[in-house]
């Protein structure tokens, strides 16, 4: 073998440690020095994600899944600054599936979610970025016989003096045989020429010109579209089917059993479907899930009178209680939402002798090649995964049990691996497939002293754990616990003497997951409407209520005060037409480490209608890596939130899910877009998440200011006025 | 087999009549820049023109768009079109894109008819183009300056 690698042990075992500062400093087989043998032709690949051409193209690999939240761009800045590359001489290509190069340092496996691509790459793909830069720096100062503190970058030129100047193309070959150095020094912020300004997204052009490459739109020499019959309720199994009449339908295939249902193929997709709808399969429904929501409800009710497992204990909550002058409680009910992307679930699988070769909008890696290595009797790495645009996840194709993917795998595997499949779902596939946000139960109660003060609060959440099943129950879950359910309530973050949080978690046959901003879907909501009520039963602004319990707080106080400043909160809203009621409301909530507040400006009608007019939202992301990234990310983030607050609800009867699309499950539309204005607070503090931390926010915005406006509590999403 | 006019081209579809045109130029044409998003007409992301109106591609049979001259966004070649996706990389309108292309076939359709659209006009030419990602601002702004540009 005449590959080589170039690699730095203690780094390496850096990286194996599970430590913070990590460069994988390994090489694709033959990558760099074997470039001088061939007199350039090869990249200069100093580290696995930095690739420098002859051409002087810049290939960032990104780690990251790019569903919409702007991470190739972010990644890519990182690299830039620190290479000081051109921005139009930098591109990015997905990273393949290997969790020693390309793990989320956040997990210690591959895979995207948690608002964690940028907070866990800052260092590691500014190192990349220096790292390459260091390296022509020196390939320069040994071909100019200057010394390297002599040499300037800018802009992706490499000079000295006046006279001497080379592209990062003209010196990529010699960077390449040099070795790769053990330290380099990062840049001060003051220096930064991108972190901090608008950079334009590196998917824009593909993604206006239909360019752009989804699953949705492989297509593999003589690939099979599968799309499936699934069970009508969840926890059924196929018994037997007739495929006679799907046989019949012209361009089927084949027709076969898997676990999950009955797949039909065909050539193309169409002939797929009509061959599923034609298709008669017999179920057996023993282990079915029978129950509807209404059931479900009592179900929960119950246990709202329980105590449940503690998940925060701060003094004593109960006697505190027992002995204030004033005391509320209020009930909040959340439903069953569906991720519900633009781009359905779907998924392509080749099989060839030892290998797996799939490709997909991929964000769980490591543990889909786990997945799909023991169904095939495969090892790991002879899972090979393309990671591809998706066109939206918001958690979903994060799958703990790879669901969909493996659907795939078991149809390739079905039809003996004889040719590619594309699973396609259908619209309705997939928001009947399960994997919802769970329906959650919540119970607030709270005291005031005479003062109006807050002196107890006691919080307790009914609903199914998102992690007991999954490879991270251990992790996740403990003493009855899944941070996940309480996430957003346990770390309340005003300053109660006594504050109690317990969780209940039952089982039921319903599969749930992780939807964009998890936990605090549900308990943003209930904490930021229950400490508006008390406001209110103290007498108080609901600005400077919260303010007075933020004071150890500085970073949400900062984005309240920016929010409740640039909205306009100390001065009286507009009001609105004859007939029509106005009002305010604002709410400030942490998620992922990033702190968001927004004030929103509702409008009811005369018949009871309403529409949020505007919004203003200020968030603390530490540093803004890329500002116009995370104004996007705020605004579509409540868009997003606002079509929970609205409209969003999975209801299920006899264990069939009601909805099937979008008429009866409808999304936000331009017409209800509200005007949203984006404030970002200084930091100097490293960056933390952008892409989920608005959403929670919207919801319990938007009911405090139907409250102001109408006198109306919503304690139910999706908001319905009385 | 059909014959249809796809971006000027005259192409040969081997297809059931009934079949969808949105399936029609994704499987057979390989023009996957039209999306499949619900298949009921819900959500616009298949939307192309069809004698120059923006139309469901999902909701329109193959043998309903035959003799007609049917565009989509690897055809968008108009002036006006131009300028729209320029306002949209202008802007960094997308997010996952995948219901851009439906945007954008709807954008152009309405200042084609309506050069100086106003909110609400864009609002319900748009409002039958659903996006996850809620875009909607960017759309709005997008379409305001491309209008501005083609003054």
């Amino acid at each position: 073998m005449n590959e080589l690698r170039i690699e730095n042990q203690s780094r390496r075992d850096f990286l194996k440690a599970g430590a913070g500062l990590t460069l994988a400093l390994y090489l694709p087989a033959g990558a760099a020095l074997a470039a001088v043998g061939k007199g350039g032709a090869e990249p200069f690949a100093p580290n696995a994600f930095v690739r420098i051409g002859a051409d002087s193209s810049v290939t960032v690999v990104a780690k990251h899944l790019e569903m919409g939240q702007g991470t190739y761009t972010g990644l890519a800045t990182l690299v830039a600054e620190e290479l000081d590359a051109d921005w139009a001489q930098v591109r990015v290509e997905g990273a393949p599936a290997d969790v020693k190069r390309y793990a989320n340092l956040g997990w210690g496996i591959q895979g995207t979610g948690g608002s964690s691509a940028i907070a866990n790459s800052f260092e590691q793909m500014r190192q990349a970025g220096a790292t390459a830069r260091a390296m022509l720096v020196t390939a320069a100062a040994q071909r100019w016989n200057v010394a390297p503190e002599t040499i300037t970058v800018r802009q992706g030129v490499v000079s000295a003096g006046g006279a001497l100047k080379a592209s990062f193309g003209e010196l990529a070959a010699a960077a390449a045989a040099l070795p790769v150095p053990e330290k380099v020094a990062l840049k001060s912020p003051r220096d930064f020429v991108y972190i901090g300004k608008r950079a334009p997204r590196k998917d824009s052009r593909a993604k206006i010109t239909g360019q752009a490459i989804f699953t949705q739109d492989i297509r593999l020499s003589h690939m099979l579209v599968a799309v499936v019959a699934h069970p009508p309720r969840f926890g059924a199994k196929p018994k037997s089917f007739d495929a006679a009449a799907a046989k019949a339908v012209r361009g089927v295939a084949d027709v076969v059993a898997i676990p999950s249902g009955v797949a039909v193929l065909a050539a193309d997709f169409w002939s797929a479907k009509k061959g599923r709808d034609a298709l008669k399969v017999d179920w057996d429904e023993a282990a079915a899930f029978r129950l509807g929501t209404a059931e479900i409800l009592r179900q929960y009710q119950d246990l709202l009178d329980q105590p449940g497992a503690s998940a925060r204990k701060d003094g004593d909550a109960a006697a505190a209680l027992a002995a204030a002058p004033k005391r509320l409680t209020a009930d909040f009910s959340f439903p069953y939402l569906a991720h519900a992307s633009m781009e359905p679930l779907n998924c392509v699988v080749r099989l060839g002798p030892d290998i797996c070769e799939v490709w997909n909008g991929e964000q769980f890696q490591t543990v889909d090649q786990g997945s799909i290595a023991a169904v095939l009797g495969l090892k790991p790495e002879q899972v090979k995964l393309n990671m591809l645009y998706a066109g939206g996840s918001f958690g979903r194709r994060a799958n703990p049990q790879s669901d969909y993917i493996l659907e795939a795998v078991h149809i390739a595997k079905a039809i003996g691996g004889k040719a590619p499949v594309k699973l396609v779902w259908t619209r309705e596939d997939d928001m009947r497939g399960g994997y919802y946000r769970p329906l959650y139960l919540h119970r607030l109660t709270a005291a005031l002293d005479a003062a109006g003060k807050p002196v107890a609060w006691s919080h307790r959440v009914v609903g199914q754990s998102i992690m007991t099943g999954t490879a991270m129950e251990g992790g996740m879950v403990k003493d009855g616990v899944d941070r996940t359910s309480v996430e957003g309530a346990a770390n309340l973050p005003y300053a109660i003497a006594n504050i109690a949080v317990d969780l209940h978690s039952p089982r039921l046959g319903v599969p749930v997951q992780w939807w964009r901003s998890v936990g605090s879907t549900h308990t943003g909501f209930s904490t930021e409407t229950f400490i508006d009520e008390l406001a209110k039963a103290a007498g108080s602004d609901p600005v400077q209520f919260r303010r007075a319990l933020l004071t150890a707080q500085p970073r949400h106080l900062a984005a309240l005060d920016l929010a409740a400043a640039k909205a306009g909160w100390w001065s009286p809203l507009a009001p609105g037409k004859a007939g029509e009621r106005r009002g305010r409301g604002v709410a400030v909530h942490e998620s992922f480490n990033t702190v968001v507040a927004q004030v929103a400006d509702v409008t009811v009608k005369a018949d009871g209608s309403f529409r949020v007019d505007r919004v203003v939202c200020a968030v603390d992301c530490g540093i803004a890596v890329n500002p116009d990234v995370i104004r996007a990310q705020m605004e579509g983030g409540i868009g997003f939130g606002l079509t929970a607050a609205l409209y969003g609800e999975i209801t299920l009867k006899d264990g069939h899910v009601e909805q099937g699309n979008f008429p009866d499950y409808p999304l936000l539309k331009i017409g209800e877009m509200p005007v949203v204005e984006v404030h970002i607070v200084d930091s100097t503090a490293n960056p933390t998440g952008v892409g989920e931390p608005a959403v929670p926010v919207i919801a319990p915005a938007v009911a405090n200011a139907l409250f102001a406006a109408t006198g109306q509590r919503l304690r139910q999403l999706p908001l319905r006025l009385a | 087999m059909v014959t249809l006019n796809v971006n000027g081209v005259r192409r040969r579809v081997d297809v059931a009549a009934d079949t969808p045109l949105l399936w029609a130029l994704r499987d057979t044409l390989g023009l996957t820049g039209t999306k499949y998003g619900c298949g009921v007409g819900a959500c616009g992301s298949c939307t192309v023109h069809i004698n120059g109106v923006a139309v469901r591609a999902c909701q329109t049979p193959v043998s309903a768009a035959v003799g007609k001259r049917i565009v989509t966004i690897e055809g968008l070649h108009s002036k006006t079109a131009k300028v729209v996706q320029a306002a949209w990389e202008k802007l960094d309108v997308v997010q996952c894109g995948y219901c851009q292309s439906g945007q954008i076939m709807s954008a152009v359709s309405l200042l084609v008819k309506n050069p100086k659209p106003s909110d609400a006009d864009i609002d319900a030419a748009l409002a039958g183009n659903l996006c996850r990602c809620a875009t909607y601002q960017r759309i709005r702004a997008a379409i305001h300056e491309a209008a501005r540009n083609l003054a």
